[in-house]
Formats: structure tokens, sequence, C-alpha cells
């Protein structure tokens, strides 16, 4: 026991001297948060739109009403003709263009059918999404309101195929997406790195010739990276809580034993990495492409699983990543317990079992 | 078993597939003694040297190391071995006390003894103005005599060292050479490689090997009148021309 104790305390030595480590650590945890937070948002406010109105009828005005009312659009001016929506979109002065057909309210009652055109300015595909979403909101609000005293249903058809997604609304779903690559980042990359640096320099050879065995020098090497990482969970959950006011709806306990479970999965693949890579830059770079770039494209934290390729789909599941952005996503968004997500638990405890068992061996053949 | 041979090794081989690292080597060394393991790069020393300080099975063969057995006893060997790699390990962000505090509390020494070690070796090494400095700012000279020291802190029966004077200037290498008599004379063995034929003649007894193979065995005096050569270097040239 002494001797980890002595041991740990080097480790942390190395990270308090580095300044690399440092701003790991620490500097990055909170620059994510905040970047996603702040700068990179999926919200709308006040965009500027214009209208083209051909009806001019009592339906158009209703709608028209509506979307002035929201807090999400504000109409910047009205188009006559259809050859201005070009030279309008051309000054940049909107983002969209609503354009109501002829007759609207006429084809509405005898039809039961009419048509806006949403034009958006895609050179801005995310903004265009959101607002064509966002639109199609309203009118669907708007269509409810009809029929609600009407016996055969009126149907305004937006010209568009996208459905609302009320996750996309808010910054929240960054959160657990930045915590996922943090802890992967820390506990893999860092973990993978400093083993690593110890084959480098050769003073992983000492250690072995000493009496310390060798699980012994492993376990002092990533416990420091373990505490370190519950340490950046509790800094971010606490971010999210006071900045952006992001409640934590389910269990805090539950959340930290599914994060520490995670923060093992990922200090295992460090290790793993440690032993099929002879210096920190391959250390590192294994860990980049082979960690980092699946869990921010593959995991859904930023593309929506569902809406992958097939294969992607199939290959999403074999990242570890993607199980713990639901249980997370569930205990902190939906307040589940463990109840709902005791499959995605089963799934990540069973990798991280394999991951530990995968680098023991490795780890035991290379010392042979 | 006798008790003045601290290493004891019998036909020992290594093989990594079909190629014999090291190919069935018998010999002997005494305590107290210096003994120099000889050969060119590739010829198997550090193979040999690795399975004697547990960090690498035999293929097959017999060893004793301080009187365990290397097959089922490493540990026990590992508790009474100093070793010191040609990269001269210490950790470049610990000073060079705390660099003599982690290394002796993996060899378990109790906080006093650690303290009374770190002084004396501070200060018979005359390190005492950096003792606080991180070693990285060290010259390579004095971080190999601190890594020789560091390896002898447990007070080892043998010390293997791994070619250690790589890379230094003559004077460091005299230097670090009387650090090495002064150890041997206090009853600890010295198992060193080298390839450097000057320092062969430091030496008690030295082996010399090629191709996996023991070659030579002897006192350097020996040797030369063995194989009619003016010095170490000669006598190398000789074997290892075949």
């Amino acid at each position: 026991m002494k001797r980890f104790k002595g041991f740990i305390k080097k480790e942390f030595y190395h990270i308090f001297r580095d300044k690399r480590s440092l701003f790991i650590l620490f500097g990055m945890p909170i620059a994510q948060i905040l970047l996603f937070g702040f700068a990179i948002t999926n919200e709308i406010n006040n965009v500027d739109i214009a209208i083209l109105d051909h009806s001019k009828d009592a339906t158009t005005n209703e709608i028209i009403n509506k979307i002035a009312a929201s807090e999400y659009f504000s109409i910047k001016q009205m188009v006559t003709r259809e050859a201005d929506i070009a030279s309008v979109f051309q000054k940049g002065q909107v983002k969209a263009v609503l354009n109501f057909e002829k007759d609207f309210s006429k084809n509405l009652i005898k039809d039961h059918k009419a048509t806006i055109q949403i034009i958006t300015d895609a050179t801005d595909p995310n903004t265009a999404n959101t607002i064509s979403n966002y639109v199609s909101a309203i009118l669907q609000q708007y269509q409810k309101e009809l029929n609600k005293d009407i016996t055969i249903a009126y149907q305004i058809v937006p010209a568009t195929r996208m459905v609302y997604n009320p996750e996309l609304k808010s910054v929240y779903m960054f959160v657990p997406g930045v915590m996922t690559i943090i802890l992967m980042l820390v506990s893999a990359m860092m973990t993978s790195i400093s083993i690593t640096r110890e084959k480098e320099l050769g003073t992983m050879e000492i250690l072995l010739v000493s009496p310390l065995k060798p699980f012994q020098v492993i376990i002092g090497k990533v416990f420091p990276y373990i505490f370190l990482s519950i340490i950046n969970a509790i800094v971010i959950v606490m971010l999210s809580i006071f900045i952006f006011n992001m409640p934590v709806q389910g269990s805090l306990v539950l959340l930290a034993l599914e994060s520490i479970l995670f923060i093992i999965s990922a200090l295992a693949l460090g290790i793993l990495i440690s032993t099929i890579s002879a210096t920190q830059q391959t250390a590192m770079m294994i860990s980049l492409m082979g960690l980092m770039l699946p869990v921010i494209l593959l995991s859904g934290f930023i593309f929506p699983i569902s809406s992958m390729p097939f294969p992607l789909q199939i290959i999403s599941n074999i990242i570890p990543a993607k199980w713990f952005i639901i249980i997370i996503k569930g205990i902190m968004l939906k307040g589940v317990g463990l109840e709902y997500i005791w499959k995605e638990t089963l799934i990540l405890m069973g990798m991280t079992v394999f991951f530990i068992a995968l680098s023991v061996k490795k780890y035991k053949i290379r010392l042979e | 078993m006798n008790n003045d041979k601290v290493i004891q090794v019998e036909s020992l081989t290594k093989m990594f597939g079909d190629f014999i690292a090291v190919n069935d080597i018998t010999f002997d060394v005494n305590k107290g003694e210096i003994f120099g393991f000889l050969g060119a790069n590739g010829a198997g020393k550090t193979t040999a040297m690795k399975m004697l300080i547990g960090i690498s099975k035999p293929t097959f063969g017999k060893a004793h190391v301080a009187g365990f057995d290397v097959f089922t006893d490493a540990e026990n060997i590992k508790k009474n071995i100093g070793y010191m790699s040609q990269k001269f390990a210490l950790y470049d962000d610990l000073t060079v006390k705390e660099n003599i505090t982690f290394f002796g509390g993996i060899y378990g020494l109790s906080r006093k003894r650690i303290k009374e070690k770190a002084n004396t070796l501070i200060e018979e090494l005359g390190l005492g103005n950096v003792a606080n400095q991180l070693v990285g700012s060290l010259p390579l000279g004095w971080k190999q005599k601190l890594s020789f020291s560091v390896s002898l802190i447990h007070d080892p029966k043998i010390v293997f060292l791994d070619e250690p004077t790589g890379g230094v200037d003559p004077i460091t290498r005299r230097q670090f050479w009387e650090l090495i008599y002064k150890a041997a004379n206090q009853g600890t063995t010295i198992f060193v490689t080298t390839h450097y034929m000057d320092e062969a003649e430091y030496c008690d007894r030295v082996s010399i090997m090629v191709n996996g193979k023991i070659e030579a065995l002897d006192t350097p005096k020996k040797l030369k009148e063995q194989f009619k050569a003016a010095n170490m270097n000669d006598v190398f040239l000789k074997l290892a021309r075949g």
C-alpha cells in the first residue's frame, strides 16, 4: 500500500508538471462546454424572413400573424413578385421566404388542401433546417386549431419533409456528448500516452524489474486518471447546472456510477492502445483516430444514428460512447432510472469486461 | 549449491520462433565479482540479461540468480537485484530527491531509511546543490551516476548494468567505473554489459558472446594470452571475425 501511494504521488507530479496535460485535463472540458453551450447553438431567434403572399386572404393573414407573433421570426419585408425572391436572398437580408400559393383559403376549403413553399437560404444548412422545422411546427399548430371544430380535416401542406425534433431545440443535448468526449479523452488518451511515455523513456523496464507486479504498475498508472476523470465529470455537470440552468432530472448517484463504468471502459481501451503502440505519438494518433473520431461522428452525439446509412448504424453499436450517451441522456434529460437503461448499462459493462480482458492478455504477451 | 556463486547459468536458451537469440550458454558469476558481458550489437547480450533479471522467460535451460530459480522464483530475484538500463531511466520531471524517494518506495524501503539513503547518496555524489532540481536539467554524466546509485538503493546482492556508459566522455566514464569498484568492494556483484573494450579491461572476468553463444570466458589477462592479443579490442576482433 505504501508503495502504491508513492507511485500515485509520482504520477501526480508528472501530470501537474506538464502544462499540456494540465490544459487537456482542465482547460479542455471548460472550453468545450462553454463553446458548445454559447457559440454552437441550434436555436434560432428573431430570424429575418420575407413573405410572398399570392392570396392575401383571411387564412394567409392569420398564418402570417402567427409567424410574426412568434419569437423565432421577424418579418422583414413583403415580396410581391416571384422574381424578387432571388434578389432578396442575394442581398442577404433574409434567411427564408414563405411563398403562399394563389387562392390559399379557397383551396383549403374546396380541396381541403393548400400549399406553402418554404424557401430557405441553405448556405447555412443547419439554420435552414431549423427554420423549416420551426415554420412547420407553427403551421401544424394552426392546423390543429382549424380542425378542432370541423369534421373533415383541412390540410395545410408545407412543402418540406422535416419532422420537428424537440431535442434539437436546446443546448442541453451537447452536455452529455461533451461529457462523453472529455471522459474518453482524459481516460483513454491520457493513460495510453502516460504508459507509452514510460516505455519510451525506459522507465517501464525499470519498474518491471522492480518487485512491483505488472498489474500494480498499471493500476498505479491509471488510478490518477480515474480520479481526475471523476473530477472532470463533476465540473461538467456543475457547469451545465449553474451556467446553462440545465437540470439533472434523474439520480445523481446513478449518473456517477454510470460515469465511473464508462471511465473504466475508456481506461481499458487506453491500456490496450498503450500495449500496441511504441511511442507517445503513435498512442496519441491511435487514440484520436481510433477513439475520438468515432465518438464524435458515430456515437449519435452530433449526427443522429437513425439517419446514418445502415452499415454505419451497425458499426455504431460497437462504440461504447453510443451506449453511454443514451444512458446519460436518459438520466440527465429524461430523468429515467436504471429500469429504463439496464440494457445499455449491461452492454457497456460487457464491453468494459471485454476490453479489460483483452488488454490484460495483450499486456501479458508483451511481457513474454 | 555453492554460496559463492551468485549467478549460475546452465544451457540457457531463448528462442523467438525459429530464431535462436541465446544459444545454450553456461557460466557462473562469483560473489563480489565484476563480470563483463561483452558482445556486438545483436549478439544476444540484452536477451540473456533480461532472462536473468526476470522479465523474459527462458525457452529452456537452468539459471539461478541470488540463489533463486529464474523459472519459478522471479519475484524473489527482483527483490535482490538492482538494474540500470542503457537509457539511465530516471524521471526527468521529478527532482533528484523525488526520484530517490520514488525508487526507494517501490523497493519497499521505510520512510526513515529512504531519507537516510537520500542524504548519503546526495552527499557522496556531490549533488547537494541540485537535490531539489529536476533531473532533466542535469548533465548526462550526473544522471548516469545518480541512476547507478538509485539501482543500489535497496542494497541488492547483484546489480545488472546494461551498457551504462553509453554516450559520455572518457573522464565521466572513468568516474563511473570508480563508483562500480566502490560497490564491488562493498560486496555487491556487478554484471555489466558494454561494447567499450577498454572497459572490459576493468572487469575481473569477461565473457564474449557471438551470435548467441559464449565464445570465450576468462580474466582479461588470460584471454589476451589465449588469443595472443595486445588488448581486449584485438581479442574481440579475432573472435568476432571467427
